[in-house]
This record gives C-alpha cells, structure tokens and sequence, in this order.
C-alpha cells in the first residue's frame, strides 16, 4: 500500500511572507505522526493545506494517492481533523454536534445516532449528550472534538494541538485514547508542544522551524543523535569548566549562567565533570526530546 | 472556482443544521410576525385614517391599511432575511467558527454559502406565512391567490439573504453592517411603494424604486393580495431570480475571498 500522505516541496506564501518553505515527508499506513515546531512555523498551515481548507502555493500534496485540487471531497470525506481552534457548534447540543457532523459526511442518521452513542461512551462524554457545548470544560470540549473528528470513521485522523490547555489529567486520557486509537491501525498526524506527549506517542516526526524541516526520525533516535542522550546541567559554570569543554570540544550550550553539556553517555567525560568541575549545583539526567527541540531550534522567544 | 463540482445537494445539511438550531427558539420568533402586522394595522388603521384618505393604486382605489397590508409581509421578508445572513451568519463565521468545523468535511464553501442563502429564505418564508394568515383572517387578502406569496416570500428572501451574504463577504466588522443597512436597506424599506405609491416619488427617483428588489416584492405580493399591481408579475418574477443569481454569486465569490487564503 502506497503513503497515506506524501508532501513533496510543499510551499504556502502569504503575500510576502513564507509560511511554509519547501516541506516534504511521508506518511504511512498505520504511522502516528508528529509535526513539530515553534509558534509561527507553519504546522497549521500546513495542516489546512492536507485538508483542502488552504490551496498550496507551490509543490506536490497527495493524500491517498489523490491530489486535493481535484478529488477533494473524496479526500476530506476519510479524514477526522481536530482543528487548533474549538469549532464546535455552540448552538447544538453535545451529542447533536456529533449527529449534525456526521450529516455533513453523508452518514445516514441512523447510523450516526449508533456512532454517536459509541464515540460518547469512549470519550466519557455520554453523561454530558444533552449538555450545551459551552457547558463542557476544556478538557471535555477536546475529547468531544476528538469524538466529532472520529464520526466518519476516517482513515486519516489530523490533530492540531489536541492537548493544548489541558490539566495533566486530561491530558493523560487523550493520551491513552489516542494511543487506543493507534492500536487499531489508525493513520495520525499530531502537532503539539508537549515533548513529552510527541515522544510517547508518535513513531516517527519531524521538527519544523521557519517552513523548513529541520529533522525527520524516530524520536528515540532523534535524541540519541541530538541530545547526546544524556546531559549535565551545570549552574554557574567558571571559565576553567568552559575552556575544558572547548578544548575537547564537547557539545554544549552555554545559557549564561548555566551549561547544557550533551555527554553522549560519555562515562569518563561524566566523571571528569563531576570530580573537577561540580563545584555549584550539576543535574545529571537522560536527555530528551524537548533537549533535540530546543538545541535545533533556538532558545529565542517567537513572534 | 465555482462549478458543478463544488455545488451538490449536501447543502441541505448545513440548511437542517439551522433548522436544528432553529427548533430551539422558533417559539420565540413565532411572536414577531404574528404580532408585528397586528400593530402596524393598528398604528395605521387608527393613526393614519383621518390624515390619507384613499390610496390610488393600479386602478383600484385603497384604504390605507389595504395599501400596505401586502407590504408588511415584503418588508418582514427583507428584514428575516437580510438580518439572517448579515448578523446571524457573521456570528456563524467569524465568531464560533461554524464554517470551519465544516470546511474539514466533504463540504464546500460554495454550499455553506448556499445553504445559509436558502435558509434565510426559508426563515423569511416562515414569517410571511404566519403574517398571511393573520392578514388574511384580518380580510386584507384575496384567497387563493393569496396562497402565491409563500412562494414569493421564498424568491424574495432568496434575493435579500443573497445581499446579505454579499455585505457579510465584504464587510470587517460586525458593527459595520450599520453602514448598509443605512446606505441600502433603509432607503429600500421606504422608497420601495411601501408606505406610498412609487408614483408618488419624483420623476427622476422612480427608476432607482425600480431597482430595489423590494419594491418588485411589494409588486408581487400585492398583485396576489389585491388582485392588481403596477408592474407586470412576470417582470418582477425575473428581476428577483436575476437579483438573487447575481448577488448568490457574488457572495460565494467575496466569501471565497474573506475566508480562503
Ligand atoms: N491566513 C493567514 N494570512 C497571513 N499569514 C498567515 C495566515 N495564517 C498563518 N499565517 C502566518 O504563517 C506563519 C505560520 O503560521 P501557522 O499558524 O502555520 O503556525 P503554527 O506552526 O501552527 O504556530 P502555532 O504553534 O502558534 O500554532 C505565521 O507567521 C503566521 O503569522
Ligand atoms: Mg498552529
């Protein structure tokens, strides 16, 4: 079976300005896939342009090997998208959000009442059917988007941010629901800001920054190969520290008043630091994805 | 851009979303059109009796409250429906961002747009059959030639909702709907031959009458009132379908332009 998204030198401008810069990456059947990046790097956009919502400016965009300027309905009717922003239907109710949705798909009501009925109970909502949407908490009003995106059963399901002004708790349950999701097969394509949440899940992601792809890979090896895999975190570090690192030229980033040493599970590079060089505080710890973001992307503030 | 690929029958979902939500406050809007004429006739009827004597129109010669009973419901059919798509559907796009959440199913734009359009039309067609019967029990209505202004109310809501859809395409704010509703509808509901015969205006400012499409509504649905109007039904028919054509068009065009980029 071919890619279930295949995005080859993707380009969207906004007069003047590049939103997103030549992106190519695939998506296979059956992926949970991660698209990462700062605020303002285009993974919205480029997300409105897999669903049809945006035309794209330049390059090639397949989704199930059919081209979204021409066969986009067929497109759009085996796609589940969770939108960054709440476009739940304030003037109906829960369930009728879902039943409504599934209207626009084509789904015969019968049928979307038992889909419905099902997608409630997962989600934890059936309690709430009859409530209003701007009754719902946050949390709630997530899982019922992830509910409404899941009505035509879809063959793709596109999330933006799902996560995003979640507590832990409910964060923890989209987690579990998304990773029950991905136990059936279904093909994903997230974008998040929680590190943690992308190297759980996702298989494979890309990190993007400016429109451009920065890396692509598993985020296990993503971190072995950018973080170093574990790292010492060294406040108030003295010049002998920083001439010693230079001199073996060790990967490092200096924060001012504090080091990021990636030690490559360098055992007597660690103890060297440690015996010598840990006069203040060092926080010896594995590395992580958000340590792979950071470094490739800057610790300067966006827009 | 807009074609037959883009224009299907799954419009009428989004139509019966408004329905849906309709289902909940029709009970409120039940009142206004059941009441609205009764006040006007009232208001018109006492006020107005000593000061016009008789309204000279299409070779019949009115009473006042005759002369504008018909108008009432064209006027009613303007404001439901131009209201609906200019402030109801500005809310629907911009602030809950309805459209959206639909933009990501097998939807198009082109028949959100229509959708909204037809269901402008069909709130307006609500309100001139509540406002018919009330009329027509007050005697102000010929039966059952009086049973064709359902459809005329339809036409003319088409015709207003699609302007409306026009002015939500163009216009930034929801605030600035103020301005044409100043610069258009409000010279429209007066100088339309509904409060006084277009004759009545000067010579020069009657063409302009002419080109309101509410004055074609009134025009219609007087005929099927009274039995006689001024201009022939069947022109009044054709400006209201071209009007509505046009400015349909023009709408999914400006909407296209607002919300895809
Ligand atoms: N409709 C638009 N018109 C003009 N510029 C736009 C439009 N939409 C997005 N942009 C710009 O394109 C760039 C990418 O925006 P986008 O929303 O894709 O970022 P993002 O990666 O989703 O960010 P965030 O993490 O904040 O959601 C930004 O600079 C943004 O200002
Ligand atoms: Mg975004």
């Amino acid at each position: 079976m071919g890619n279930i998204i295949d995005v080859q030198h993707l380009v969207k401008r906004y007069d003047g300005l590049t939103a997103v810069d030549g992106l190519s990456f695939t998506v296979a059947p059956g992926e949970f896939f991660g698209l990462l990046g700062p605020n303002g790097a285009g993974k919205t956009t480029t997300i409105r342009m897999l669903y049809g919502f945006t035309p794209i400016t330049d390059g090639r965009l397949r989704v199930f090997g059919m081209d979204i300027a021409q066969d986009w309905r067929a497109i759009k009717a085996r796609i589940g998208v969770c939108q960054q922003d709440n476009t739940l239907d304030p003037d109906l109710s829960v369930e009728q959000n879902l039943l409504v949705f599934a209207g626009y798909f084509g789904i015969p009501a019968a049928v979307a009442r038992v889909r419905a009925a099902e997608l409630l109970y997962f989600f934890a909502l059936t309690h709430k059917k009859n409530a209003k949407v701007v009754e719902l908490s946050g949390g709630m009003a997530r899982r019922l988007i992830l509910a409404r995106a899941l009505i035509n059963q879809p063959d793709l399901l596109i999330l933006d941010e799902p996560t995003t002004g979640l507590d832990p708790q409910s964060r923890h349950q989209v987690w579990e629901k998304l990773a029950a999701l991905k136990e059936k097969g279904l093909t994903v394509l997230i974008t998040t800001h929680y590190m943690e949440e992308a190297a759980q899940l996702c298989d494979r992601l890309v990190i993007v920054d400016h429109g451009k792809i920065l890396v692509d890979g598993a985020p296990a090896d993503l971190i072995r190969q950018h973080a170093g895999g574990s790292i010492i975190e060294i406040e108030g570090p003295d010049q002998a520290l920083r001439d010693y690192l230079s001199g073996n030229e060790v990967a490092c980033d200096d924060l001012g008043n504090k080091l990021i040493v990636y030690t490559t599970e360098d055992a007597a590079l660690n103890t060297i630091i440690r015996e010598k060089f840990c006069t203040a505080r060092c926080t010896f710890r594995s590395s992580t994805l958000e340590d792979v973001f950071l470094r490739l992307t800057g610790r300067e503030l966006r827009e | 851009m807009i074609n037959s690929s883009t224009i299907s029958w799954r419009f009428l979902k989004v139509w019966r979303r408004n329905l849906v939500t309709y289902q909940k406050i029709w009970k409120v809007n039940f009142i206004t059109p059941l009441l609205e004429p009764l006040l006007y006739i009232l208001a018109f009827g006492l006020g107005f009796s000593g000061l016009v004597e008789k309204v000279d129109y299409a070779g019949q010669s009115l009473t006042y409250t005759q002369f504008i009973a018909p108008a009432l419901i064209a006027t009613a059919v303007m404001w439901n429906a131009f209201f609906e798509t200019t402030y109801a559907s500005f809310v629907r796009m911009y602030y809950q961002k309805t459209f959206d959440g639909m933009l990501a199913t097998p939807l198009s734009l082109e028949e959100i747009i229509l959708a909204e359009v037809v269901w402008s039309a069909t709130k307006a067609f609500g309100a001139a059959a509540i406002m018919m019967t009330v009329l027509g029990l007050l005697g102000f209505i010929d039966f059952p030639s009086g049973l064709l202004i359902l459809p005329i109310a339809f036409l003319g809501g088409l015709a207003m909702g699609a302007i409306g859809m026009f002015f939500t395409g163009i216009t930034p704010s929801i605030d600035m709907f103020n301005l044409p509703i100043f610069l258009f509808i409000t010279p429209m509901f007066l100088f339309s031959g509904t409060f006084f015969p277009v004759s009545n205006l000067p010579t020069w400012a009657q063409p302009m009458a002419l080109a309101f499409p509410l004055y074609h509504l009134v025009e219609l649905i007087r005929r099927f009132s009274l039995g006689g109007s001024q201009t022939h039904p069947g022109i009044c028919i054709v400006y209201l379908l071209l009007f509505a054509m046009v400015f349909l068009l023009l709408a999914m065009r400006t909407m296209h332009k607002r919300l895809i980029n």
